[in-house]
């Protein structure tokens, strides 16, 4: 399925979407951009951190709530785009509910498991308390109310054309974020047979039944970094970053690098991409799995 | 007055690096706290470990320069790669030993506000939010918070407390509000290193550091600050510490 394909069907307005669910590799940074070319609005953004994808999607207007642990930019620091929608509603007021990176992926796993939540002790003491209404105390311990979203976009080394996922590295909350949300879209650097996926099934990230789209998508996640694929592009986050202070030059950076890019082919050629692949592979031994 | 022979930051890493003690494990977070764990263990502490919210352990710092800790050279020769849950398990049962937290203001009891300037409904600034910083400060043992010594972030009491220090700087607060971890123990700035009581309070000036004065700490800080019984001067960076963080340049110039 092509990204404009999938974001067309299984992202309408309104939607809950889960994303950046790795922390900062493996950022669908081509399925947000899809959404901000197609003009979603009203959307709920949910992740730990966002290292700039949510930055973007609230400049472009795309958004009405942000569920996340910290939005900003990791080595740049603070998005400007969403002090702007925080301090002056601009392009429009958000709402926020804040997180910790604990509570949030608490709250998918309680979506996951289906209870109204979980409980824990982080956050005790914390103000956070008091601006987010789905945490609550009680019998000496927080209460993480389930947040449960539509669908989760999550970006992997490769998949096969049934959904099933294989990532490598560190996973953040993407297990619970995928388990909890409806429907997944899963983007791919590599399409891989079935055969590859399936010689290792401990790998595969979750059940091909969530799976409702998998779109191969090659340096969809840059930005981000893509173990054994991609570097992080430091300085494209260092000039997001510059740009993104005023709202002219936030409109600019939008306009070069999504919305008159048609498609993700379109926008790596504007780049040197080359300088990001990794060259020196790593390959794990692999695990037999032998059976008789 | 001839000039230092290290940065800043240089003697703001040294002093981090002296909080890790061999055997512990360091939630470390980014930039300056990751130089602190390479120097640590390069230094005294061979067998720290450092654990990474993106989920990850590792038993040496990476070899190459990391924009964020989940860049690729961090994964590589890492000793777990998991879920961040995972690496929540393993603090909330509380073997994390030490955490390091940034933040924009801390006050005078260490409480960290990383989320609003001003009233959170209209903030004046909104900052990125937690991430993981509530939870080190809360769940691990002792945590540590390094910080630019300007009097706008060093403030009386935190507007919005994301990560909790000793709270209202009563005797027990932490205990008795049933967070887990003891709290932040230091608080490491470009003049100074404020330490707090056994059992939590107000932090105090411990020691400053060579080429400061007590009136410039005193002056740059939004409340007027308690002293050690004998404030010393600052260790300044050994020959191996400062070694070990220049083999590391460019994470420094980051």
């Amino acid at each position: 399925m092509t990204m404009a394909d999938a974001i067309e069907r299984f992202v309408p307005d309104g939607s809950t979407v889960a994303m950046g669910t790795a922390l900062e590799p493996l950022i669908p940074f081509a399925a947000g951009h899809e959404m901000i070319r197609q003009g979603r609005r009203d959307l709920e953004l949910v992740g730990p951190i966002s290292d700039a994808l949510f930055d973007q999607l609230i400049g472009a207007g795309c958004v009405r709530r942000v569920t996340a642990a910290w939005v900003g930019n990791v080595s740049e620091g603070l998005g400007h785009c969403y002090r702007r929608a925080c301090e002056q509603g601009v392009p429009a007021a958000l709402e926020v509910h804040d997180h910790s990176n604990f509570s949030i992926s608490l709250a998918l796993w309680a979506a996951a498991w289906n209870v109204p939540s979980l409980p824990t002790r982080s956050l005790l003491g914390s103000d956070i308390l008091r601006t987010n209404p789905n945490l609550s105390v009680g019998f000496g311990l927080v209460h993480v109310g389930a947040v449960r979203p539509d669908v989760a976009a999550i970006h992997v080394q490769r998949a096969d054309a049934m959904g099933r996922a294989h990532v490598w590295g560190p996973l953040g909350i993407t297990e619970e974020a995928g388990l909890a949300a409806d429907k997944v879209i899963i983007t791919c650097e590599e399409l891989a047979d079935s055969g590859v996926i399936l010689s290792d099934p401990n790998r595969i990230l979750l059940p091909e039944t969530k799976v409702v789209a998998v779109v191969h998508e090659p340096g969809g996640a840059h930005p981000s970094p893509v173990q054994g694929h991609f570097k992080r592009d430091h300085a494209f986050y260092r000039d997001y970053a510059e740009q993104s202070r005023s709202e002219d030059g936030f409109a600019s950076w939008l306009k070069r690098w999504v919305l008159d890019v048609p498609d993700r082919a379109s926008y790596l050629q504007g780049l040197d991409i080359e300088s990001l692949r990794i060259q020196h592979h790593k390959y794990s031994a692999p695990a037999d799995f032998g059976d008789d | 007055m001839t000039e230092a022979p290290y940065t800043a930051q240089e003697l703001m890493v040294a002093v981090a690096a002296r909080e890790i003690q061999d055997g512990d494990i360091v939630f470390v977070g980014m930039r300056l706290p990751i130089l602190a764990y390479a120097v640590a263990l390069e230094t005294h502490a061979p067998n720290a470990r450092g654990l990474f919210e993106v989920g990850l352990m590792r038993d040496r710092p990476a070899e190459a320069y990391l924009g964020t800790m989940g860049d690729p050279p961090n994964v590589a020769g890492a000793v777990w790669a998991t879920r961040m849950s995972n690496t929540m398990a393993v603090m909330a049962q509380g073997k994390v030993d030490l955490g390091f937290i940034g933040g924009a203001e801390v006050d005078r009891f260490g409480n960290l506000n990383t989320s609003y300037v001003g009233d959170p409904t209209q903030p004046a600034v909104k900052l990125p939010g937690s991430g993981g910083g509530a939870d080190i400060a809360i769940l691990s043992g002792r945590w540590v918070t390094l910080m630019d010594h300007e009097k706008r972030r060093l403030v009386d009491r935190a507007s919005f407390i994301t990560s909790p220090g000793h709270g209202d700087g009563s005797r027990g607060w932490r205990e008795r509000n049933g967070l887990l971890g003891g709290g932040p123990v230091a608080i490491i700035t470009t003049l100074c290193v404020f330490r707090f009581p056994e059992g939590g309070g107000e932090a105090y000036v411990d020691t400053v550091h060579p080429g400061h004065t007590l009136d410039e700490v005193r002056e740059q800080t939004g409340w007027s600050v308690k002293l050690a019984k004998e404030v010393s001067e600052t260790a300044p960076p050994t020959e191996a510490e400062l070694s070990a963080i220049r083999k590391r340049d460019r994470i420094t110039k980051d």
